[in-house]
């Protein structure tokens, strides 16, 4: 009899876990309960993996629309729609030249959506190139960069080279002409440095450039073996490394204290309309986690009064960007088509062969000197930007807009000289041509160091020394220099974009390109 | 400075490595060594050592009216072929700047990526090429002529039957 009983309620014990399950499994996966008050939302952040990246309290000067634009979140939001497409695209897509041709054109014309995928998955790559460089722009110019945040702006730099490289291997994967060429001429800058080499007469023993084309490659021409590496590097291995790369670049704003903002960011938002009691009683004393979050702390004698919690305030804020910039893509997609040309053809070049926009800058400085355009300058931008925050050691005005010496003006200054160096350079060199013509027998060594490309780095170097000089401060030369490369950055890619054509000779208007 | 060993150690100073710490570091540093070698290794998978590339030689007859100056094309090929009263020779049209196809005009060569030309013997005239327009190697060959683009020549070999 009382084994009857026991399995009776055995059997109801169960019968209740049962009915109790789906409630249990709601808590168990959020464990600190239903998240509706501050204190529960809070550890609900605190304790999701995802979540957590984010600090549980953020400054209301981070919730300023003019503190970041939403930048950052904008190029997240867009890398996860190009996620999201892609996977969708490799339902489909076939690596295998002219195979992959025509993959392209059933995604365009058969696949359901497929069109409306591809569209989308090219324009979210485009407005993440877009939102990356406003990105990092916003970040410089607020001189975020600054203690102790200048390993994040390495990280961000990383960032950015990784966009660059996964918009250039997913350029090759239509296997049309404009990916069969753009990929030789990228797989050539890569093997340019036997440019040096060969003047120098050491390629035989010394060969960096026809290891890297091999290795990115795999064969001596542009074939299967390179299209499959593009693929491996586009679909695989660059996003890996972006991901990680991503989660370490958000973990660490949290980690340095959140985003830069001025020291007297308080006084200057003025008090709550609405308070936020962070601790039921008064404190008696300050509490903050000096030793655990790094970066100057306001909590002196008052509460954090003037952080919101994360939850919902910054999540509704993100959503809204990342629904912005889906909105923004959608929009493009349905508007213009992902261009297509015909297949690749290895003999005849597309006359002009012209890279995608982004990169029609470097066309038009490797149409200088390959080694210089496509290695050398780069190499000198980026080591350059790297060192920013190490070279400028000051702290005024960090987290204004055009803070530092010279402020807004400076930049305005430095926008002029920016913009009128690079477009003398470019019509001396339009009008004129240059040391070849002049010399036809003049040393490649000479057309190498001495061209419009390495001038005009020297100008914008040398100016930037002035004003550091001048107003001694390395912030001051930053500033000016920055502002350079962004202007010539982007007059060479309008020239690049909307001046050159068959042969890369300059026109005014595509009207007057020669018929044939 | 040499410290003496019964010299009382303060708090902050670091403490003197143990054996066992020894130990561990030395075996800390051998799995990364390891590894390291390891991944070098893996890293020569992905340099070809045989590649793909097609025959690099190619066998051809010249039009019998080929005029000195004008070009002859094999199809499929990246160069161009010329006969004048000297011989006959062949230029590679992959641009020695970032591998474009050249084309042949009644000048000499032009690029359609960068904007280099070359003169009718392969030399750069303007334009961002490093390098003149190689030569490729021909060799008569039974009443046909064989040109190979793996082998290249002088600037002016020009070959007679």
């Amino acid at each position: 009899m009382t084994s009857e009983a026991t399995s009776r309620s055995a059997l109801s014990e169960f019968a209740d876990n049962l009915r109790a399950a789906p409630r249990r499994i709601r808590e168990t996966a959020f464990r600190s309960g239903t998240p509706n008050t501050d204190r529960t939302r809070s550890t609900f952040v605190f304790g999701n993996v995802f979540l957590h990246l984010h600090s549980v309290r953020v400054h209301r000067w981070s919730l300023r629309w003019l503190t970041t634009a939403g930048l950052g979140i904008a190029s997240v939001a867009a890398f996860l729609i190009t996620l999201v497409t892609g996977v969708l695209l490799m339902f489909y897509y076939k690596p295998y030249p002219d195979v992959a041709y025509a993959s392209i054109k059933d995604i365009h014309f058969v696949v359901p959506t497929g069109r409306f995928m591809r569209n989308i998955h090219r324009w979210a790559a485009n407005v993440m190139v877009v939102t990356v460089i406003l990105h990092m722009a916003r970040v410089f110019y607020t001189a975020a960069y600054r203690s102790p945040r200048e390993f994040n702006w390495l990280i961000g730099l990383a960032l950015f080279v990784t966009t660059l490289g996964l918009s250039f291997t997913g350029y090759l994967l239509p296997w049309d002409q404009l990916a069969f060429w753009a990929t030789t001429i990228g797989a050539n800058i890569a093997q340019s440095p036997r440019e040096v080499t060969d003047a120098l007469g050491v390629t035989d023993i010394f060969d960096p450039g026809g290891i890297q084309r091999l290795l990115l490659l795999g064969s001596d021409t542009v074939g299967p073996e390179a299209l499959i590496r593009f693929y491996l590097l586009h679909v695989m291995i660059l996003p890996l490394v972006l991901t990680t790369l991503l989660a370490v670049h958000v973990w660490r704003i949290r980690k340095d204290g959140g985003l830069a903002k001025p020291v007297d960011a308080d006084d200057r938002l003025g008090p709550l309309s609405q308070t936020y009691p962070v601790f039921t009683e008064a404190p008696a004393k300050t509490y903050h986690l000096a030793a655990v979050v790094r970066g100057r702390t306001e909590v002196v004698n008052r509460g954090p009064e003037q952080t919101v919690p994360s939850m919902p305030h910054l999540f509704y804020a993100e959503l809204a960007v990342a629904m912005l910039t889906v909105a923004v893509c959608l929009a493009l997609a349905l508007v213009s088509d992902a261009p297509l040309k015909e297949v690749a053809n290895p003999l005849v070049p597309e006359n002009p062969a012209k890279a995608p926009w982004y990169f029609l800058g470097l066309q038009e400085l490797v149409s200088f000197s390959a080694f210089m355009g496509g290695i050398g300058i780069p190499a000198i931008v980026i080591l350059g930007l790297a060192l920013i925050p190490y070279l400028d050691r000051e702290d005024q005005q960090t987290g204004d807009w055009f803070g530092g010496p010279g402020g807004w003006r400076l930049v305005q200054r430095s926008i002029v000289v920016g913009l009128g160096s690079v477009l003398a350079l470019e019509a001396v060199a339009i009008r004129f041509g240059w040391l070849r013509e002049w010399f036809p027998d003049i040393p490649q060594l000479v057309v190498t160091l001495v061209n419009p490309a390495t001038i005009l780095t020297l100008v914008y170097g040398a100016y930037s020394v002035w004003l550091m000089r001048r107003h001694a401060s390395a912030r001051a030369g930053a500033l000016g220099l920055f502002t350079c490369f962004l202007c010539g950055f982007l007059v060479l890619t309008i020239i690049g974009t909307y001046f050159r054509g068959p042969n890369w000779v300059f026109y005014w208007s595509p009207a007057d390109w020669p018929r044939h | 400075m040499t410290t003496l060993a019964r010299e009382p150690r303060s708090r902050l100073d670091p403490e003197p490595m143990s054996r066992r710490d020894m130990l561990g570091l030395s075996s800390l540093w051998m799995t990364a060594g390891s590894l390291l070698f390891a991944l070098v290794g893996a890293l020569r998978l992905p340099k070809a050592a045989v590649l793909d590339s097609p025959n690099k030689k190619v066998r051809l007859s010249l039009p019998e009216a080929l005029a000195a100056g004008t070009s002859f094309v094999p199809a499929g090929r990246s160069m161009a072929v010329f006969r004048d009263a000297e011989g006959v020779f062949a230029i590679s049209t992959v641009c020695t700047h970032l591998g474009c196809i050249v084309k042949p005009t009644a000048e000499g060569f032009e690029c359609p990526c960068h904007g280099s030309r070359f003169a009718a013997d392969g030399s750069v005239t303007r334009g961002p090429a490093p390098q003149p327009l190689r030569w490729l190697k021909v060799s008569a060959s039974g009443g046909q002529w064989v040109v190979d683009e793996a082998a290249i020549v002088p600037a002016g070999t020009k070959v007679n039957a």
